[in-house]
């Protein structure tokens, strides 16, 4: 029973964090049909920046301000400095399904390079503002500690806070319209390339958030979020990649899947169960479990 | 206010959309472009609307020249277009459709009578507000997109086929609140039709379009009763 709730608990508190990758990657896929692989390296980018106010100021929450404020800004500078003249000079044919997937990944290289360069390659590590020890439950120590719920709660606010952005308000509703249908809300006066830049701030700020979750009770270094990547990418797959409410259901199937499957079996199991599970949705439902059933449109 | 195009030449990369086109609408007028599928109906009034370049020529309405613009100025302006077949968007709720304008225009108390006497000119609106578009039918959806356009509080407002794909007695509804925009509520419509006897009995005046060339600029009336247009270029 105890490994039970240890695990139920454990996989709540990780695909939580692989919600926020997913959905990071789910808004600019939406409003963009780009997959921003340098994500990673940006969640890393902000997670340094976070790891230096903590550092001077001994504040992890005001760490983790900072590095989601930075996310945004790194986000919605991406989307102006490269993205749209990307777009404006490769708006059709092969080469405008190409020349994103280069861009991104060329900036997670870029991205990595620069932190390597400025902070180099050795180990840091983020202070929890709380433990990182397993509770104590009925008298054993579980694998779930007080910074695990930490987690939890700090993704659920984050989740009802864009909720209800995304569906009460005018800012929201502009954001589904233009990812929905770009031209048609240029002809109902939404000003769609600012709104597409608000998508990649938000996304950028889910993205970094992420990291600075991820990254305390581990270690801090470039390549620290290729995996965080990997199982959030998996997750907004499983999600049907369109939608914010998939790309949670995703990652939490994907959380549970991963840790069943490491509690009960063995831990080498995490990366079959997680490729086993994207392939099995791509064979079955390569539209995703929770998509609308109506097909991604490309 | 008027609407004056002229010269316009539009390019589709290296074939000839639209040349050397020119014509007039004045204020509360009804313009009917008609013409044949590819005579460049719908290219001409996606570069009106910003959605498209010209390659050479001037369009002005209200003596400001409107190629240069973005289409989402244009909208704020006024300059309205409704683009072709079911200009809805299908996952969002109608209600939701309806509420685009409100995100960026100020007054909000005409917003909201707007999308009250809109919901009064289309009833059938009001009971499906919180179905999405994509349930509606395709004369639902033109009067969803219809009503959109109207509640941005355009003056010029460009239309793109609206009887496309429509049960005939859906397409003499839809036809007849065109016309009731352009002689209450003093609306400049330019109404761009493959539809042809149904646009020009209600336009004040046809353009025929044939091949990216206006071949006649004339009444309505004199087109509809023209023997040799009609049976070259309108067919009926």
């Amino acid at each position: 029973m105890n490994q039970f709730i240890t695990a139920v608990l454990t996989s709540l508190s990780s695909g939580a964090i692989y919600a926020l990758m997913s959905i990071s990657l789910v808004l600019v896929w939406r409003s963009t049909r780009v997959i921003n692989f340098a994500q990673a390296a940006q969640a890393v980018l902000t997670t340094y920046i976070g790891y230096e106010v903590i550092t001077r100021s001994g504040s992890f929450w005001l760490g983790l301000i900072v590095a989601v404020i930075a996310g945004g800004i790194i986000g919605a500078g991406i989307d102006i400095l490269f993205m749209r003249e990307i777009f404006k000079r490769a708006s059709t044919g092969p080469i405008a399904m190409i020349a994103p997937v280069v861009a991104t990944t060329a900036l997670l290289g870029v991205i990595y390079s620069l932190i390597g360069f400025i902070w180099g390659i050795s180990y840091k590590t983020i202070e929890a503002p709380v433990s990182t020890n397993g509770l104590s439950i009925f008298g054993s120590v579980v694998a779930f500690s007080p910074f695990n719920l930490l987690v939890l709660i700090t993704v659920t606010i984050s989740m009802v806070v864009l909720t209800i952005l995304f569906q009460k308000t005018n800012i929201g509703l502009a954001l589904r319209a233009s990812a929905h249908a770009p031209e048609i809300s240029k002809l109902s006066g939404i000003k769609v390339d600012a709104v597409r830049t608000l998508g990649w701030a938000i996304a950028g700020g889910a993205g970094s958030l992420a990291g600075m979750l991820y990254i305390p009770g581990s270690y801090l270094y470039p390549n620290s979020m290729a995996v965080l990547l990997v199982f959030g990418f998996i997750a907004a797959v499983i999600g049907g990649l369109d939608s914010l409410f998939g790309a949670v259901a995703g990652a939490m199937v994907l959380g549970f899947a991963i840790n069943f499957s490491a509690s009960y079996v063995s831990y080498k199991l995490v990366f079959p169960t997680a490729f086993v599970i994207l392939i099995l949705v791509l064979l079955i439902k390569p539209n995703g479990i929770f998509s609308s059933g109506k097909g991604r449109r490309d | 206010m008027t609407l004056i195009v002229e010269g316009l030449t539009i390019d589709h990369g290296a074939i000839r959309a639209i040349s050397n086109v020119s014509f007039k609408v004045p204020q509360g007028q009804l313009a009917a472009i008609i013409g044949s599928n590819g005579a460049g109906k719908t290219t001409l009034l996606r570069t009106l609307s910003g959605l498209k370049k010209a390659t050479s020529g001037s369009a002005t309405w209200d003596g400001h020249s409107i190629l240069d613009k973005r289409t989402e100025d244009l909208a704020r302006s006024g300059i309205v277009h409704v683009s072709d077949g079911k200009s809805v968007i299908a996952e969002l709720t109608v209600k939701d459709n309806l509420a685009l304008p409100g995100i960026w225009r100020k007054d909000k108390k005409d917003v909201a009578s707007a999308t009250t006497e809109v919901i009064e000119m289309f009833p059938i609106l009001g009971q499906r507000l919180s179905q999405s578009a994509g349930s509606l039918s395709g004369g639902e959806r033109q009067m969803l997109a219809i009503g959109r356009a109207l509640i941005a509080r355009p003056k010029l407002l460009l239309l793109d086929e609206p009887s496309l794909g429509l049960a005939p007695l859906i397409v003499e509804q839809i036809f007849q609140t065109i016309k009731l925009l352009v002689t209450k509520m003093d609306l400049t419509v330019v109404l761009v039709e493959q539809n042809a006897m149904g646009a020009l009995k209600i336009a004040n005046e046809g353009i025929v379009l044939n091949l990216g060339s206006v071949v006649a600029v004339d009444s309505a009336n004199k087109l509809l009763s023209d023997p040799a247009l009609r049976a070259a270029y309108l067919g009926f």
